[in-house]
């Protein structure tokens, strides 16, 4: 699909894998606590291309709460944690593409210092490791439901991620996947934007629950499961889209 | 206090507990208006073939010039005053109206017309003339409406944008005592009408500035009604209104210039009109007022320079979904939407605006459509972490204390898990609580929490199984 707005989308010089290379897991908070199996089938995935991992368990989240709120003091103290659980490690993947936005984009903002920057340019997004940087295109994943992808704004305005997601989904067994009408328009969330303008907020996650009750999906994937916490809270507070179901699209790439 | 500020300060759509929906009466919803222009205009960006170059060079030159603000300004008004303009320079809204009115006053002037300009808006002019006793006509169809209607404008480039035509019937009917329709042609004619008697009557003449040119002390005024073109040519006397930032150092730019704006403003190749102004015609007079107000608060702050990059075409607004929900109006001052969020903060001041860069969900469609490469949503998390440092309405010890609070708890996976594990027990017993209080109530208005997962962390999965998965043989 070809981006409706003029302004290309960003694109990376990325770095060569050597196969044997150590990967770090970086889940993120909300995926540790609340969304686990995503991390599960994340790690699961990765290891089927022969990749070892490695979670070092003093990671907590990338900051970017406090961030997003003007909080950049407070975020420092959380970087300097992540950077200090990483720093051994080469490759840092994440199933997340806002969060790996606020590692590679915006660690820059609150710390310019080198060591810094350089462990949050470390840090890939789970579909753009596994296309751009070690050439999958097709998991052999079979998942026969009617499937339709949101596009987070964050992994696809800063980072360039849009095509990675789309071809690893179309690529698996038996999927009917539809095209979800104004793919690139905000769902509303916004991290604290959802809660400190929550009738903005809902009213661009309406819009979203609308397109997709259009696409006749019953399920919505994302790289970001950020977006579809909020989606998914309003699809199910209504009973008429109840069954529509919100999954990680590292949950359907690993079904065999 | 003017009532721009005033009304800042109440902005609804910011409150929390407001939905601040912006309803469109009448056949056409702002929204898809707004939807459809984006669609329409990023169509025809592409059209030039070297578009991107076009932008980063814009971005350049802009750069360059409000840069050197100091030299191109100077030599704007060295070259344009040999040619018989007079240049007036103006610290704040209140210096600007105080040139303006002693221009009209001396001159005899009992009616000005008014070409579009955001400058105006951003002074109050109007209100100025008024108290004076001089009779201002807005000519540009739009802002002619929100005029008459008693409004302001939703939208920098296109004022009435929510209003349609049948409202415009019923103003017309109402203030000019017209009989009603709604179609389209008749209710050109009549405004045409309407403001002929004005142009043929007015004693001054005002414009804005859509771009000064440094090396040949010109100016630009874009336009497609032709009002612009008779607000300046047909009163003895043109007042042309400009912020410093529009300044570029050279006319051999100017035709990038004027593609993009058209292209990204209204969906055009080129504005039906372009003019320019290169000195006072032999027998009529030209007065160029150069206003700062709030600008150099923005050169102050090295980060936040690109903001003076803007050419006002008002992109960003029609691809924001926020603005595309809340109309103009909600923003609460004269620049609405992303590029309003991160100007206004510095032309009126934090402690009056600080709740504008918190206006977005940070999406960035507004910096993808800019077609002058400004990095608005980054601008946007810059003046939120000035807002919260500085003395502004989001600067609140309660909100500190909390992300002091969640700062620590996250340096240490110990604490973090205490953290997130009470997190999770609220989000149990949640459903059980009669009243959701504060930022819970916010989220679950209309959402469902998430769902708490019956089993362990990842952490406590990584542990037990996840360590011990083996990576696959590669073949």
């Amino acid at each position: 699909m070809t981006q409706p707005n003029a302004s290309p989308r960003p694109t990376w010089d990325y770095p060569k894998y050597e196969p044997g290379d150590t990967v770090a897991l970086f889940i993120p908070c909300y995926i540790d606590q609340f969304f686990p199996e995503i991390g599960e089938a994340t790690a699961k995935l990765l290891t089927r291309y022969g990749v070892p991992l490695a979670y070092p368990e003093e990671q907590t989240c990338c900051g970017q709460p406090a961030f997003n709120s003007g909080y950049w003091e407070e975020a420092r103290g959380v970087i300097h944690q992540f950077c200090d659980a990483f720093e051994s490690y080469k490759w840092i993947v994440s199933p997340s593409g806002s969060c790996t936005a606020m590692c590679r984009v915006f660690f820059e903002h609150v710390d310019p210092d080198e060591r810094i920057v350089g462990i949050g340019q470390r840090v890939f997004e789970l579909t753009e490791f596994l296309v751009n940087i070690l050439g999958v295109t097709d998991t052999g994943a079979r998942f026969p439901e009617k499937v339709t992808m949101h596009s987070g704004c964050h992994g696809r305005r800063e980072l360039g991620i849009f095509e990675q997601p789309l071809t690893l989904l179309q690529n698996i067994r038996d999927i009917d996947y539809r095209e979800l009408p104004n793919i690139e328009e905000c769902c509303g969330f916004g991290g604290t934007f959802s809660v400190k303008m929550p009738g903005t907020s809902l009213a661009m996650g309406k819009t979203k629950v609308e397109n997709i009750v259009k696409t006749g999906a019953d399920v919505v994937t994302s790289i970001d499961i950020s977006c579809l916490m909020h989606v998914g809270g309003i699809l199910r507070r209504d009973k008429a889209t109840r069954h529509i179901q919100c999954k990680h699209i590292s949950e359907l790439l690993v079904q065999e | 206090m003017s009532d721009h500020q005033l009304h800042l300060e109440g902005a609804e759509f910011l409150k929390a507990e407001n939905a601040g929906l912006f309803e469109p009466k009448g056949s056409v919803s702002m929204g898809i208006c707004a939807e459809r222009s984006t669609k329409h205009n990023q169509d025809l960006l592409r059209q030039i073939p070297y578009y991107q170059d076009w932008r980063a060079a814009a971005n350049g030159i802009k750069d360059y010039a409000i840069g050197n603000l100091d030299k191109l300004l100077v030599e704007f008004e060295r070259n344009i005053t040999a040619r018989g303009a007079v240049v007036h320079w103006a610290k704040d809204a209140e210096e600007a109206n105080r040139i303006v009115l002693d221009i009209a006053q001396e001159n005899n002037v009992k009616t000005v017309v008014k070409a579009k300009s955001m400058v105006s808006e951003e002074m109050e002019l109007n209100h100025t003339f008024e108290s004076a006793g001089i009779r201002a006509v807005e000519t540009d169809l739009g802002e002619y409406l929100v005029q008459l209607a008693k409004q302001r404008p939703t939208h920098i480039v296109t004022p009435a944008l929510h209003l349609s035509a049948e409202d415009v019937g019923k103003l017309f009917s109402e203030k000019l005592d017209e009989p009603y329709t709604a179609e389209h042609q008749a209710l050109t004619d009549i405004a045409r009408r309407h403001l002929r008697e004005e142009f043929i009557n007015a004693d001054m003449g005002m414009s804005g500035c859509n771009f000064g040119i440094a090396d040949t002390g010109s100016f630009v005024v874009v336009e497609n009604e032709g009002n612009a073109g008779l607000s300046t040519a047909t009163p003895p006397i043109h007042v042309a209104l400009m912020g410093i930032e529009k300044v570029i150092p050279s006319i051999q730019y100017l035709p990038q210039f004027l593609n993009l704006l058209a292209r990204s403003g209204t969906g055009q190749k080129l504005t039906t009109y372009t003019h320019l102004f290169h000195g006072a015609t032999p027998g009529k007079k030209l007065h160029i007022v150069i206003l700062d107000n709030g600008r150099t608060n923005v050169l102050a702050d090295p980060k936040a320079r690109m903001g003076l990059f803007c050419i006002r075409c008002g992109a960003c607004l029609n691809a924001c979904p926020v603005y595309r929900r809340v109309g103009g109006w909600a923003y609460g001052w004269v620049y609405p939407g992303p590029i309003g969020s991160i100007i206004t903060p510095h032309l009126v001041g934090m402690d009056k605006a600080a709740k504008l860069p918190f206006a977005s969900s940070l999406c960035g469609a507004c910096s993808e459509v800019c077609p002058v490469k400004i990095d608005i949503p980054h601008q946007l998390v810059h003046l939120r972490h000035r807002a919260v440092n500085e003395r502004s309405p989001m600067n609140l010890l309660s909100e500190r204390i909390i992300w002091r609070a969640w700062s620590w708890m996250f340096q240490g996976p110990k604490r973090y898990g205490l953290a997130m594990t009470a997190v999770k027990l609220g989000v149990r017993m949640a459903r059980f609580l009669p009243w959701h209080p504060d930022k819970l109530g916010a989220w679950t208005r209309g959402r469902e929490l998430p769902q708490v997962p019956g089993r362990g962390s990842f952490r406590k999965w990584w542990r037990q199984e996840g360590k011990n998965l083996k990576p696959a043989k590669k073949d």
